[in-house]
């Protein structure tokens, strides 16, 4: 497995709460499009095609995921 | 608008009174006289096979269509003897300029080094090109072309196919040991084959207006998204000869075409984009694309060929261009079968290197066109991302995708022998080989691609002498780069496109591919990778 998932950042609240404060103030909308930047920014800053790959399919497997828990609650 | 540009006569052939036992037989029948069919006759007929070539029309089509070819074209045309004029009529360009809104976003050049012969691209009207090729046809008495003679059937036999053909005399028939089919997007034979034509169709559509008028625009490819005389859609201008410019504009999918291509309405819409009204149209057309290919290009002795094998987007000029390669891939193949000089087997070759070549260009031209035409909103805001970011990153701009242009593939091909020796640079085995500047003991300067054609077009040693003659086996063409008696490389740019040393020799195939490579090359190694190359072994 080339993409890390082990934490990474000294501080983890500090980056999640950077990204969470560039959304504040946006509409779906506008978040949409600083997320559909910051993707690009970031995917193109790893430059690996494999880790991306990963990347991408632990974030849809997470996805699908936390819908089926959602389905399962309702 | 645009009449045909030539026209051509029908002719009664004696064959047409043939019948029974008594058919006319050929070694190949290419049917299709476009850009495909007239260039593989021609290669065909160069190699020394009678070639019969039907087309069921008798006049060049209508329209520009196809308006740009490759360097990779245009070395292949040099060799069928209407390269001069080509590019004599075109117009050559290797600069392209992609614009956001009003902004100039990001400049891109196709060739930014010397010391080639041809252009990056040429623009021009595929009637010119079908025209120069005509001319060429009508040298070689080896080529026997039928204009308003269709196929109407097909019957494959074990050693040959019966053709019928239907010509305004009525029908007749003949026999072929090989049929290449170049009959083009909507392919008759292909259905006669029943085979199928899959993949996805695009539900955009585009608006092609090719203008005439005088203006000073430089002769760079123009692409906008989201112009101001245009918004939110792209379009692109393109010039080609004869004070003609190609003018490309995405519509919407639901737009009109019956309504939309109406001259009255078209001519607003470039009045917009050209700030004036002083035009008068030369072509409209509007269409959808669609990107698909046959599963196998080789149907028993049947062989597809250009757009009747596959076919893509027009963004990135690999329709007409593919086709061309297609051609040039096929002719030597099927000449050394037809002389009984190589199996059968040599041809499932070209269904290999070609088939993964039209998988790229469906690729590529797919990418092209999504990005173009964002299939959801979120595809949308990674596009608008892309372009907005393009204005202060380097990877912004080379994300922007307005089309990748047609450069050579790399065949990944049973043909070719591995390297085995160590290489910084140069075509590796399966690749185009490279032009460059070379000098003759005359002094007279010319090109290695001048120089592949001289020596025959055929298995070619390009050999870098080191003082010991190279053992080679017979009949092959050589170039030879220094030494006495060889070429100079005057601008040292042979040596280092080739990552070559003395005693360095590249193995060229006829139709200039790189079919094995050696520092130091012995004989038996020569002739392994010349039996590989000729599918004996």
């Amino acid at each position: 497995m080339a993409l890390s998932t082990s934490s990474n950042f000294a501080k983890p609240d500090d980056a999640f709460r950077a990204v969470v404060e560039a959304h504040r103030g946006l509409n779906d909308e506008q978040s949409a499009a600083l997320d559909a930047a910051l993707v690009l920014i970031l995917a193109n800053h790893i430059g690996d095609l494999e880790v991306l790959r990963e990347a991408i399919a632990l974030a849809q497997r997470r996805m699908l995921a936390a819908g089926q828990q959602q389905q399962q609650q309702q | 608008m645009a009449q045909s540009k030539t026209q051509f006569g029908y002719r009664r052939h004696p064959d047409q009174d043939r019948t029974g036992a008594d058919l006319a037989e050929y070694h190949v029948v290419v049917v299709g006289a476009g850009p495909v069919g007239l260039s593989l006759a021609i290669d065909l007929a160069q190699r020394g096979q009678p070639v019969v070539l039907l087309d069921d029309a008798d006049r060049i089509g209508e329209g520009s269509r196809a308006i740009m070819f490759s360097k990779r074209s245009l070395e292949y045309w040099d060799r069928l003897g209407v390269g001069n004029r080509m590019v004599g009529k075109g117009v050559g360009w290797s600069v392209g300029k992609i614009f956001h809104g009003a902004s100039l976003l990001y400049q891109f050049n196709m060739l930014p080094e010397g010391g080639h012969k041809r252009p990056a691209f040429i623009n021009l009207q595929q009637f010119h090109a079908e025209a120069y090729l005509v001319d060429r046809v009508q040298e070689l008495s080896a080529i026997d072309l039928r204009w308003r003679n269709k196929v109407i059937g097909m019957d494959q036999r074990n050693d040959h196919v019966v053709l019928t053909i239907e010509t305004p005399d009525g029908s007749y028939r003949m026999r072929a040991s090989y049929v290449a089919a170049c009959d083009g997007a909507r392919s008759s034979l292909r259905q006669m084959v029943g085979a199928e034509f899959k993949g996805q169709v695009f539900e955009d559509q585009f608006l092609i207006a090719d203008v005439k008028m005088t203006a000073e625009f430089p002769t760079e490819r123009w692409f906008w998204f989201d112009p101001p005389f245009h918004a939110g859609r792209s379009a692109l201008l393109h010039k080609q000869p004869d004070d003609i410019w190609r003018i490309d504009l995405q519509l919407n999918r639901y737009a009109d075409s019956a309504f939309e291509k109406l001259p009255e309405n078209v001519r607003p819409r470039i009045a917009r984009m050209l700030g004036h009204d002083k035009f008068d149209f030369e072509w409209i057309s509007l269409y959808k694309f669609q990107c698909r290919r046959m599963e196998k290009f080789i149907h028993g002795r049947v062989i597809f060929a250009g757009d009747a094998a596959h076919q893509v987007s027009p963004f990135g000029a690999r329709g007409a261009n593919s086709g061309l390669e297609d051609a040039e891939n096929l002719a030597w193949k099927l000449d050394r079968v037809l002389r009984r000089i190589s199996p059968e087997a040599l041809l499932e070759s070209y269904h290999i290197e070609r088939s993964a070549t039209a998988d790229e260009n469906i690729r590529e031209s797919t990418r092209s066109t999504d990005f173009m035409a964002p299939n959801s909103h979120q595809e949308a805001r990674l596009r608008q991302a892309v372009l907005s970011l393009a204005r202060e990153t380097e990877f912004g701009k080379r994300m922007i995708n307005a089309g990748r242009p047609s450069v050579p593939s790399i065949y990944d091909s049973p043909l070719s022998t591995a390297d085995c020796d160590a290489w910084r640079g140069g075509p590796r085995p399966g690749a185009s080989m490279l032009d460059a500047p070379i000098a003759a003991r005359s002094g007279s300067s010319s090109y290695l691609t001048d120089a592949f054609i001289k020596a025959g077009t055929r298995f070619t040693l390009l050999e870098f002498t080191n003082g010991a003659a190279v053992d080679s086996p017979e009949g092959l063409g050589v170039i030879r780069i220094g030494g006495n008696d060889g070429f100079s490389d005057c601008e040292g740019l042979v040596r280092s496109r080739y990552d070559a040393e003395p005693g360095t020799a590249y193995l060229l195939r006829p139709d200039g591919y790189v079919a094995a490579r050696f520092r130091q090359p012995t004989r038996s190694a020569l002739e392994g990778a010349l039996a590989r190359a000729t599918g004996i072994n």
